[in-house]
């Protein structure tokens, strides 16, 4: 079995890194009745005997004695990590884990990236490190962030670098939550650009996550549980937005939003972590998705996401789970994959699912998805056995796709307003070691992006004359 | 003699699992037939304990975990404790990632594990490695342990059993796995036999009535197909004795010439184990059925096209073979049951169904056995050397050479030692067999 690290950045980034230990805990509390350290376990955590002062790990296969999880948690303000530190989850990570700072980027990629990217470079390094030697196989580094402020985007991209340096071998797993067009902060337009540059070359595959995106599903769902038809109420235990069950009592005003990203996390490495019929390792998402390697940006969307537990209704069918998977309003970007083009898609799904069900829904849903003339039956698919804590079965889908040219586009829009009247400018310029060339790189690499989707999106619908055959000469 | 197998990827071990199980389930009272199917696939301790000639290979320990426990729990048979190798980081569906570094990396240890099983033999029949081709351990570390064999063992008859994925969804790369493991592979084997997951599957379906088909049902009629090949059975030429070498006997009928060694499984009746007590069977009637089924190419007697025929000789003198009819180099017949040695198998010694180059005296080979197979009172099995394959191998080479022409994906070969011009030779090298199949 192989072993993850998650590496959570900035606020964003670290909120949303404690839904997902809170929610895998739980997860693994649920189907681990033994209370042994096993092999599922050992995937994203590590046993640890606290009365021997070494630390050392226990092996696989003794009793649980102290879980801490395999991540590095950075912030360059103390608020949010403090505040894990005093809350349910202090157990799970220990001081060598976790850097802060007190001063905060000021929502400034280059103070970020470039200062306190070369600050604590060092620093960084040896917990990255720490982290990969006590993994036997260390598979996959999962980076969690968000895009609009500056240290997220900022030193997360910066991290990111680093792990390219340090671990070429091990798969590099992005999260990137993309602010709102209404965001409070007005340079996330150049912080979100600066840090697409990075994302786009040293990023194995980036999962974007629209904040609006989650907001609307929030809001849709907490109006189907308030106001909504009579009788009809959200499941109590269903894992989406709520965190019950989880180690958090009082919900946080961003928990709902954050315990989405936390169940893509938790679904993606569903497989990792536990058995199943077709296995889908972490390692086979980019070689299956990822047909060239710029355009590794996966839209996800997961379902079952609006859950009732009403008995008027008829319980919604697995059938009817497949066909969410593709509709709008389960995307996690604003985005509309069916009227895109596919470059391919992976479905990974939990539990009580046959081969069968899979190539039916395929077979289903096929004809009303376009994809690229060379990649018709760009299919993965991944079956694990253990279904998340309060559903029978669960899909996640990942979905290289044209559809994410238009968030882009909008990104760079917004780029070149501000741009263009060189709008706060001098803050990213005072910064030492931050050039403007810095903006016009990050600016063209963005549009090539766009250029390239573009000329994919070009071929939809034509038909693709099939590349002529090597005869053989008789 | 005995045949070791080598079992590789998630496919490959649990294919072999149900191989193995079907093999030492098969109600074989006749001793002289139980010793000759044990010889052949099981190696017998002191205590009369069975343990599968068998070596385990996967890059990672899941598969290899369940198999072996699914073994050791039918209290039959098990595997050997120590007969297996896994690593922990699978090889990601990528080809080059199995052939170039994986195999090479482990190469001693996997020819120790067969090593060791070889030595276990009194007389080695030859060696079956069980593999998919889609993936990237089955398929990469598949080809590059073939290779070794072959090495090792130059006189070896090597055999290749391979399941071929889905046409849809099982990994997107798959067709440029097939292509790479089936070019090298082509080099390599005496012969390749191929289960197409598609075909299997619409058997358990149609004929088998599962509603929720999943992969231990179609792993469980390849194993069914497969046994009924290589359980003992009495050739021409073995005056009543069981044969001696399955394998060898298989490949010198069937792969006559080295241009042609794709082979396919045609296998009548097929049903729910339910129905069977209920069912009568005639040697004339299931023959008929099989026959039309060959050259047809339909691999269920349900939904046989009865308007196939094969050509007249003037026909074939203009080349103007119907589309439809499914031209043969060779076939292997093997029938097991009641009466078998009343079947009347004239049908299949028609030179019409053959190639102008072999005569069908030659084409045709024809196995019994008395014994009752897997509860069938009745059954027959066509090994065929074929045209059967040509459709689906050349979709195949055309989807990869597709994506191949927008070079989508090759950057994740070319990272692991694959370059482009690798994936051009084992494009020519299959357009070679294609044209060589359909030029028959």
């Amino acid at each position: 079995m192989t072993q993850s690290v998650v590496v959570q950045v900035g606020q964003c980034g670290n909120q949303v890194g404690c839904r997902f230990w809170d929610l895998a805990l739980r997860e693994h509390a649920h189907v681990n009745k033994k209370g042994l350290y096993d092999e599922a376990l050992s995937s994203f955590f590590r046993n640890v005997d606290s009365r021997k002062s070494d630390g050392r790990a226990c092996g696989i296969g003794g009793r649980i004695q102290h879980l801490k999880a395999r991540a590095v948690l950075v912030d360059m303000e103390e608020g949010v990590v403090k505040e894990i530190l005093q809350g349910p989850l202090r157990e799970v990570f220990d001081s060598t884990q976790l850097l802060t700072d007190v001063s905060g980027s000021g929502n400034n990629w280059a103070v970020g990236y470039v200062t306190y990217g070369s600050a604590y470079r060092e620093q960084i390094v040896d917990k990255l490190r720490k982290a990969a030697e006590h993994c036997d196989c260390l598979q996959c580094f999962f980076l969690i962030h968000s895009m609009g402020g500056g240290t997220g985007s900022g030193l997360g991209t910066r991290v990111l670098n680093l792990l390219e340096e340090e671990f070429p071998e091990v798969c590099r797993i992005v999260t990137s939550i993309y602010p709102s067009a209404e965001d409070d902060v007005i340079t996330s337009p150049y912080n979100s650009v600066l840090a697409m540059k990075e994302l786009t070359e040293h990023a194995d595959c980036v999962l974007p996550v629209e904040n609006q995106s989650l907001v609307d599903i929030v809001n849709k769902i907490k109006h189907m549980s308030h106001g909504g038809k009579p009788g009809s109420t959200i499941k109590t235990n269903c894992t989406v937005i709520s965190g019950q069950g989880g180690l958090t009592g009082a919900e946080k005003p961003f928990d709902a939003m954050n315990n989405i990203v936390a169940n893509l996390l938790l679904n993606m490495t569903s497989s990792a972590r536990f058995d199943g019929s077709l296995n889908m390792d972490l390692n086979e998402i980019a070689m299956n998705l990822v047909p060239f390697p710029r355009l590794h940006y996966l839209v996800p969307s997961l379902t079952p996401l609006y859950t009732l537990a009403d008995v008027s209704v008829p319980t919604r069918r697995l059938d009817q789970m497949f066909s969410d998977a593709f509709s709008k309003d389960h995307q996690l970007i604003r985005a509309d994959p069916k009227h895109s083009l596919y470059l391919a898609c992976a479905l990974m799904v939990r539990g009580q699912v046959q081969v069968s069900d899979l190539r039916r829904n395929i077979e289903r849903l096929k004809p009303s998805l376009p994809f690229v003339s060379w990649n018709q039956e760009g299919w993965k698919t991944g079956l694990c056995s253990v279904p998340p804590v309060g559903h029978s079965h669960s899909l996640l889908a990942l979905a290289n796709n044209t559809c994410v040219k238009p968030t882009f586009m909008e990104l760079r829009e917004r780029f070149t307003k501000l741009y263009k009247k060189k709008a706060h400018l001098h803050h990213y310029l005072h910064v030492e070691g931050m050039e403007q060339s810095c903006f016009s790189e990050a600016i063209s690499s963005l549009s090539s992006l766009i250029e390239e989707y573009h000329s994919l999106d070009a071929t939809k619908g034509k038909l693709m004359p099939d590349a002529p055959r090597l005869s053989i000469a008789r | 003699m005995s045949v070791v197998t080598v079992q590789l990827g998630q496919c490959g071990n649990q294919v072999g699992q149900e191989l193995f199980d079907v093999l030492c389930s098969d109600e074989g009272h006749r001793t002289t037939y139980r010793a000759a199917s044990c010889e052949r696939f099981f190696h017998q301790n002191t205590h009369g304990d069975l343990r599968a000639r068998a070596v385990l290979i996967d890059m990672e320990p899941k598969v290899i975990n369940q198999s072996m426990t699914k073994a050791a729990k039918s209290g039959r048979w098990r595997y050997g404790d120590t007969s297996y190798f896994s690593q922990k980081q699978g090889s990601g569906n990528n080809w080059a990632n199995g052939y170039c570094v994986h195999g090479p990396r482990h190469r001693e240890v996997v020819e120790e594990l067969v090593r060791r099983e070889v030595e276990c033999c009194d007389r080695l029949a030859g060696l079956m490695a069980m593999m998919s081709v889609a993936g990237g351990t089955g398929s990469g570390v598949g080809t590059y342990v073939t290779q070794c064999l072959r090495d090792i063992y130059p006189k070896a008859f090597i055999l290749n059993h391979l399941t071929w994925p889905y046409g849809t969804g099982e990994v997107i790369v798959q067709n440029y796995n097939s292509v790479l493991t089936l070019a090298h592979l082509y080099q390599l084997s005496d012969a390749i036999l191929v289960h197409e997951n598609d075909t299997v599957h619409r058997i358990c379906s149609q004929l088998l009535n599962i509603k929720h088909i999943s992969f231990s049902d179609v792993n469980r009629v390849i194993a069914h197909q497969l046994g009924s090949v290589l359980q003992p059975a009495l050739t021409a030429d073995s005056y009543g004795v069981y044969s001696r070498n399955p394998l060898g006997e298989m490949v010198s009928a069937l792969a006559c010439h080295p241009e042609y060694k794709l082979l396919s499984v045609f296998t009548i009746p097929q049903m729910p184990s339910s129905s069977i007590a209920y069912s009568t069977f005639s040697w004339p009637g299931l023959l008929k059925h099989l026959r039309q089924m060959l050259i047809s190419n339909s691999k269920m007697e349900e939904g046989i096209d009865w308007q196939v025929h094969p050509p007249t000789s003037s026909e074939k003198t203009r080349s103007l073979t119907g589309a439809n009819f499914n031209t043969s180099v060779a076939n292997l017949l093997i029938l097991r049951g009641k009466d078998v040695y009343s079947a009347e198998t004239g049908g299949f010694e028609d030179p019409a169904l053959y190639t102008s180059w072999l005569s069908s005296a030659e084409a045709f080979n024809l196995w019994k056995s008395p014994v009752l197979f897997n509860k069938y009172e009745k059954s027959a099995t066509l090994v065929s050397n074929s045209q059967a394959l040509l459709r689906p191998l050349d979709n195949m080479v055309g989807k990869a050479w597709n994506m191949f022409a927008s070079r989508a994906y090759i950057h994740q070969y070319i990272k692991f030692g694959i370059s482009e011009e690798d994936f051009l030779d084992s494009f020519t090298s299959l357009e070679q067999v294609i044209s060589s199949y359909s030029q028959m």
